[in-house]
């Protein structure tokens, strides 16, 4: 039996992210923190015991002066939907404690954090470490806890977070959709925070299942092939896992989108050709 | 027969009849302890587990919607979709003036205590959910499958008195969300607050209990 939607309508949110306009900036980054009340700590410099949902990692072609190029990759949750829903993303299917599921009507992954116990077994799972564990209970500087959003409930030591796509955003669009006895959201009511942040405006957000939405002309997902970008210059990282995330990169440069998967000597040009 | 093996036996039945009465003695103790542990479990723990508290001044529901009409005059979905919960001093002097417009105790108070010195009034919510429960009033007010105050909060509406808010000491919730019924028997839709009762309306309604996402962040 089919199961009924009273609530709407389906989405499934996904992100496009264009590598040539990212300054590397880390714009991104903060706004995501402080939207999500990320904990920080005083000393930072330690990256395994530090905590960034949204994480600018930085490419180079390999080549010297003056052929060197750099490119900056920023690094979300990738949100995988894969194959269907017995075949989940990486973290979904190995975690003990059902801390995190599909949902079904955004597409997006979740982490409870209250259901979460910390085994770890999803951070080993998810191949684009986005995943983070809470070493330590958040301290925040004194007066800052005010500061806090009341949408986003801060963690406590033990736990595994991770970017959410600020699915809070999502909750209040719907709320006023509610109010104004609408059934659908609008493209712009429901951005997240990092997009709206991007001083470049590198980063797209929208509903991957509706045409009309920008990402949507951007990447071109197609849907018989568990949205792989029709788009030549668009890649989704480690492609060939069938995770099928649903954060998207575009590049002009062939370097850039051969580096979003590890290639064997001749295979590029295999794939590069399934793109064109 | 002989005089040893007669001796044995006596000793047998010697052992049995104190043996008998040592389990007597067993049994009674164990009924017992039974019995003190179970009731001191079942009716002291809960004493002792939650605290009472005093709201700052009694309201009188009855009284307010009397004059107002409805709940949704105080209680009211704001225009982006969030909800205004128990209303703000602001909202409180739309009516009210330092003036007391009735003569009881409980509006000298408020207007003495607060309305004087502009002090927001510290309610005790009793419905207050954990951290993590995201709960959308518009989603279950608005639309086709709306619903009644009622069906969750009960029959606070019609309350002349507020009853003490009673806090779990080791979480920190209010006695509304575990229920009253020690037993946990469920008699009304808004005896419990906890996830299985959301789930268990919301499987019913929707065919699903949803995805985690839907009510927790």
């Amino acid at each position: 039996m089919k199961q009924e939607q009273k609530h709407g309508k389906t989405y499934k949110f996904g992100m496009a992210i264009d590598l040539d306009k990212c300054t590397g900036c880390g714009s991104c980054m903060v706004a995501c923190m402080s939207e999500n009340n990320v904990p920080f700590k005083v000393d930072e410099s330690n990256k395994k015991d530090s905590i960034s949902w949204m994480k600018v990692f930085k490419l180079t072609n390999g080549k010297s002066f003056p052929d060197t190029e750099i490119c900056y990759l920023p690094r979300p949750c990738m949100h995988c939907s894969g194959k269907d829903s017995h075949n989940p993303s990486p973290c979904v299917s190995v975690c003990p404690a059902t801390a995190t599921d599909t949902d079904p009507t955004t597409g997006i992954v979740s982490q409870i954090y209250t259901r979460c116990f910390g085994c770890r077994y999803c951070m080993a799972a998810c191949p684009y470490h986005a995943r983070y564990f809470n070493w330590w209970d958040p301290k925040w500087p004194e007066g800052m806890e005010k500061y806090l959003s009341p949408d986003v409930s801060p963690r406590m030591r033990g736990v595994v977070e991770k970017c959410s796509f600020c699915f809070h955003r999502y909750q209040e669009a719907k709320d006023k959709a509610y109010v104004e006895d609408r059934d659908e959201i609008n493209e712009e009511e429901y951005q997240t925070s990092c997009t709206q942040a991007c001083p470049a405006g590198a980063i797209t957000f929208g509903d991957l299942n509706n045409p009309s939405h920008a990402i949507h002309q951007l990447v071109k997902p197609d849907p018989h092939h568990y949205g792989k970008p029709r788009n030549p210059k668009a890649f989704r990282l480690l492609e060939r896992l069938e995770t099928n995330p649903k954060v998207y990169y575009i590049s002009e440069k062939e370097w850039v989108r051969k580096s979003g998967d590890n290639y064997l000597e001749g295979e590029w040009e295999k794939v590069k050709n399934h793109h064109g | 027969m002989s005089e040893k093996e007669k001796s044995t036996e006596l000793c047998k039945e010697g052992e049995k009849t104190e043996g008998d009465s040592g389990l007597g003695l067993g049994v009674l103790f164990f009924l017992i302890a039974f019995v003190v542990v179970f009731l001191s479990g079942w009716l002291l723990f809960p004493k002792l587990l939650y605290s009472k508290k005093e709201q700052p001044f009694n309201f009188n529901h009855v009284l307010h919607t009397n004059e107002t009409g409805s709940c949704d005059t105080c209680h009211f979905l704001r225009e982006d979709g969030s909800y205004n919960g128990i209303p703000d001093l602001a909202s409180c002097m739309e009516c009210h003036e330092e003036e007391p417009m009735g003569d009881t105790e409980d509006e000298l108070i408020f207007c003495e205590e607060y309305i004087a010195k502009e002090k927001e009034v510290p309610w005790f919510i009793y419905s207050k959910q954990p951290d993590c429960v995201f709960f959308s009033h518009a989603a279950h007010l608005k639309g086709k499958n709306s619903m009644e105050c009622k069906t969750c909060h009960g029959d606070i509406g019609e309350s002349e008195e507020s009853k003490p808010y009673e806090e779990n000491r080791i979480t920190g919730y209010g006695r509304d969300i575990w229920g009253k019924s020690i037993w946990g028997i469920k008699k009304h839709s808004w005896d419990r607050m906890k996830m299985d009762d959301c789930a268990e309306c919301h499987k019913e309604e929707t065919g699903s209990q949803g995805a985690c996402f839907q009510c927790h962040k």
